[in-house]
């Protein structure tokens, strides 16, 4: 019988290969699969595309979740809408040894979400007339001027839920969902990090924020950080 | 400079803009003072991006969740009738004209109401949230210094940093005065106190619209 749940981590990402496009769940450091971020870490898996809202967070002088990625020179590319707060990006960035893709916030998560959803594109009015829609094919639909934004897709989808079923049904807490029901949606290969994997049948069906369909692996994170007091 | 109105003073103001019943989405920066200052007999509902409509206030050390933050990543608490998303629910209520008001932070404004926020030349430029809601929200106030720390107008004739949204910006409230942005051009609304008309055409880079006084 399927059994979508690893054992660990390490055990869940071990065929991420090098130039792996991966989504990563998470707005700053809410919601972010810190185990599999750690067992990437120590895989040492390179050039890697991230596709995340934050290239990692800054708490006091240290940052955490993707950044170490960065600092150690993993990433080839990084396609997201908030890189600015992360010194480990902006060294790499100023040293022109990684790739910005920008892209508004809710264009990213809408351009995810439309891979999930068989979407081939979409018109929308964010970034009308800036420099982020240089290149874009422009319409006036109804008199306003929309951009043509197409789906972003992935390799893998590192997501993080509250709780799983062993079943691959996920929740979310708090702002802890944000990217990730998203990106669940959308790549080639889902691994979802959950606090808590209960059997099939003690979530409520009802509550469901990601339906199984959409969840590969699944596994019960080893440690999960506060950082806030 | 003592004329004027300071931080507090530019968010009550602020404040004051916010109806019973809104759904209202809060800039990075000064704008998130505004929390302060709603009226009690007021039900509002604060919109963070990251997926929450009822944040309460910033989060004191012991009621801190590492999954439960604002848009500026730190920590939060919610308000009864609060409710949590996902991002792309988070936009739909953002461009699909579901909420009232967003109060933000500029580099500049320009008479027309263009806005420029997101990057400067420069700058490692970062958009977050920014263009989505100007697409989107019904009303847009910024609330900034009126001039740069070195004295230079924000308020300007054309913008010269990368624009954010075109005629987006409704009114313009800052530590000199409040300005109606209107298809007539930017409208003299208000005098923060011990500033004088004269002050603020000199710390502007556009033509301002000085109604007479009553």
């Amino acid at each position: 019988m399927v059994n979508k749940v690893y054992k660990s981590s390490a055990e869940a990402i071990s065929d991420v290969k090098d130039g792996a496009v991966i989504m990563f769940g998470g707005f700053g450091l809410a919601g972010i699969p810190q185990n599999l971020i750690r067992a990437l870490y120590k895989k040492g898996t390179r050039n890697i595309t991230v596709i995340s809202n934050n290239p990692g967070s800054r708490l006091g002088d240290n940052e955490y979740g993707l950044a170490p990625l960065f600092k150690e020179g993993r990433v080839r590319k990084f396609i997201g809408s908030y890189p600015a707060a992360t010194k480990s990006f902006k060294e790499l960035y100023d040293a022109g040894m990684v790739e910005l893709e920008l892209v508004p916030q809710g264009t990213l998560a809408e351009r995810i979400r439309a891979k999930g959803s068989g979407i081939g594109g979409f018109y929308v009015k964010t970034g009308a007339g800036t420099l982020l829609a240089e290149g874009k094919e422009t319409r006036a639909i109804n008199g306003e001027q929309y951009i043509l934004e197409y789906p972003l897709e992935a390799d893998f989808a590192f997501v993080k839920a509250y709780k799983s079923d062993r079943c691959g049904n996920l929740v979310y807490r708090y702002t802890g969902a944000n990217f990730n029901p998203l990106m669940a949606m959308a790549a080639a290969v889902t691994i979802a990090e959950a606090e808590e994997v209960v059997d099939a049948g003690e979530l409520d069906p009802s509550t469901i924020h990601t339906p199984a369909i959409f969840v590969d692996r699944i596994v019960k994170g080893e440690r999960y950080d506060r950082w806030y007091e | 400079m003592t004329a004027g109105m300071n931080e507090k003073d530019m968010a009550r103001r602020a404040a004051a803009e916010i109806g019973d019943g809104y759904y209202v989405n809060l800039g990075i920066g000064m704008p998130t003072l505004v929390l302060d200052y709603v009226p009690a007999d007021k039900l509002v509902f604060f919109h963070t991006e990251n997926g929450l409509l009822g944040m309460g206030g910033f989060a004191q050390k012991g009621e801190t969740h590492p999954d439960l933050v604002d848009a500026a990543k730190q920590p939060v608490t919610c308000i009864q009738g609060a409710s949590f998303f996902a991002s792309d629910i988070s936009f739909a209520m953002v461009r699909g004209g579901h909420i009232d008001l967003a109060i933000m932070g500029a580099y500049q404004v320009s008479e027309k109401g263009d806005l420029a926020n997101w990057t400067a030349p420069g700058m490692l430029p970062s958009i977050g949230g920014a263009m989505d809601i100007v697409a989107g929200v019904r009303r847009i106030i910024v609330m900034m210094t009126h001039t740069t720390k070195d004295g230079r107008p924000k308020i300007v004739k054309k913008l010269t940093y990368p624009v954010t949204g075109y005629g987006c910006v409704s009114m313009i409230i800052t530590n000199l005065c409040v300005l109606d942005v209107t298809g007539e051009g930017l409208v003299l609304k208000e005098l923060a106190p011990g500033v004088s008309a004269h002050d603020v055409i000199n710390s502007t880079g556009a033509a301002l619209i000085i109604p007479e006084k009553p």
